[in-house]
């Protein structure tokens, strides 16, 4: 599904960034963003890769809609694609292609 | 819901950086906006479509149909990249497992029905399918093993690009290829504004794949079919205040692009992943399930890529899938009639009978995004 996935960039090593989704660290890859990424900027990932670099202004409200769909009901397929996005980004998972 | 997303509606006035994306408020005030300009084009039912499975979701979940005004339909379409997977793409995939060729794909391609079989399917005979999330996670899989392995891709550009980023990657694994399903969105809604008796008057454009190609891409379609766009995100007063500028564009007769979503979208989007998507693909014409042939409408890999086509690397041979007859019960399915906007899963025989998440007869069941699953968990959108 195409919500994307924000999160906050902890480290950057060539292509690869280490990025914080609420606790949860994976690895995204910046082949595919269009602007320097650097520890502290927020990005979007989408299946796997940051296809954006979030202006600062943005974030907060973001981070909220997301927080706020992670604690929707479990039986909840939207929260459910965001949560498994996070947990699939290192992983295998129920995933979105679009 | 932001600050410059909302600042993009002109049905909100005043300091939004304190805005909730939920706020029940704010949302009642643009379900008003749109009850009034909905109502000021003096003519119903005004008829707009999205394109995007996201946002049918985000609809269907936060139960914006029940506020919806009466006069204003609003069309899904066919914005579910596995829904509009062909059977034979699927086949592919599914010969190639039966052969056994290693399947990475992601998590709902798996339960999407081919001609006869699907990758599931396939799995319960002891083929080897790898549900990924990342598509870099196909790199290390082919790294890690001897056998063949083939990325079933599917999606989108947004998603595209991502296989476009692996495809440029060097020093590739030679036991991994490429099956590209990628469907590219603009050519198809070409095909729905030409559609004979469409009454589709304006778009609503996923937030995300413009946020790869711009939402300038949207302006040559505007100028051909006098149709406006807005390009609108996914949170419940994204898509009311993106409903708004579109009604108001209807009414006003100013057929034009707006971008309701700007803090994901430019006019130019993604520079850089567009040379990467048109470095690896070209657009060529393809059937979308259900839909119609669509000029330009999948992502093939150009041939400098043929080392990594899975296409050219095998000879599929569907025969063997198609000697059979098809299952008499898909022959029933309408997801296509679904995707182009005339008809509703209720329409379908099989809706919550035989066709149910957990054994789907078509593919709109399938896919999270599926028309049919949303409506199937959440009881159903009737018309309010
Ligand atoms: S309910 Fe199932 S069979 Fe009917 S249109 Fe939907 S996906 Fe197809």
């Amino acid at each position: 599904m195409c919500l994307g996935v924000p999160g906050r960039v902890i480290a950057v090593e060539d292509q690869i960034a280490t990025v914080d989704f609420w606790g949860v660290v994976r690895e995204t890859r910046l082949d595919i963003v269009d602007e320097p990424v650097a520890p502290g900027d927020y990005i979007l990932n989408h299946v796997g890769f940051a296809i954006r670099k979030i202006p600062a202004s943005e974030i907060g409200e973001t981070l909220a809609l997301y927080e706020h769909l992670m604690k929707e009901a479990e039986q909840d397929m939207m929260a459910a694609d965001v949560r498994a996005e996070i947990a699939g980004l290192g992983q295998a998972g129920e995933g979105c292609d679009d | 819901m932001t600050e410059s997303g909302m600042a993009a509606s002109t049905a909100l006035t005043g300091s939004t950086a304190q805005l909730k994306f939920r706020d029940p408020v704010r949302g009642k005030a643009l379900a008003k906006a749109l009850e009034k300009v909905t109502r000021d084009v003096g003519r119903a039912p005004v008829s707009v479509m999205h394109v995007c499975g996201s946002h049918e979701q985000s609809i269907a979940k936060f139960g914006l149909r029940a506020i919806l005004p009466a006069g204003l339909n609003v069309i899904m379409g066919p914005g579910c990249p596995v829904c509009v997977t062909d059977t034979p793409e699927v086949d592919e995939a599914v010969v190639l497992a039966g052969d056994g060729v290693r399947i990475a794909t992601y998590g709902d391609m798996v339960r999407v029905p081919g001609t006869m079989k699907s990758l599931g399917d396939m799995q319960a005979e002891g083929a080897r399918i790898d549900v990924i999330y990342s598509a870099a996670q196909v790199v290390e899989l082919a790294r890690d093993t001897a056998e063949d392995v083939v990325f079933f891709a599917s999606g989108f550009e947004t998603t595209a690009v991502a296989t476009a980023a692996i495809a440029l990657m060097p020093d590739l694994p030679d036991n991994l290829s490429i099956l590209s399903a990628h469907k590219y969105i603009p050519p198809v809604m070409e095909i729905v504004a030409e559609m004979p008796g469409s009454k589709v008057e304006g778009f609503l454009a996923a937030g995300h794949a413009a946020a790869i190609t711009g939402y300038g891409i949207f302006e040559r379609f505007v100028e051909r079919h006098g149709i406006p766009v807005v390009v609108a995100g996914f949170e419940p007063l994204d898509i009311l205040a993106g409903l708004v500028e579109l009604v108001q564009l209807v009414r006003d007769g100013t057929p034009k692009v707006l971008n309701a979503f700007p803090r994901c979208v430019s006019r130019e989007g993604n520079r850089n992943a567009q040379g990467q998507l048109w470095k690896v693909f070209r657009a060529t014409g393809g059937r979308w399930r259900g839909i119609a042939h669509v000029p330009n409408g999948n992502l093939r890999l150009r041939d400098e890529f043929a080392r990594l086509d899975t296409r050219k690397k095998y000879r599929i041979d569907l025969r063997r899938l198609w000697n059979h007859a098809a299952p008499a019960l898909t022959q029933l399915c309408v997801c296509g009639d679904i995707m182009a906007g005339i008809a509703a899963p209720t329409d379908c025989p099989l809706f919550g009978k035989q066709c149910v998440p957990d054994t789907p007869v078509g593919a709109c069941m399938v896919s999270s995004e599926g028309t049919c699953k949303i409506w199937h968990q959440y009881g159903g959108v009737p018309r309010l």
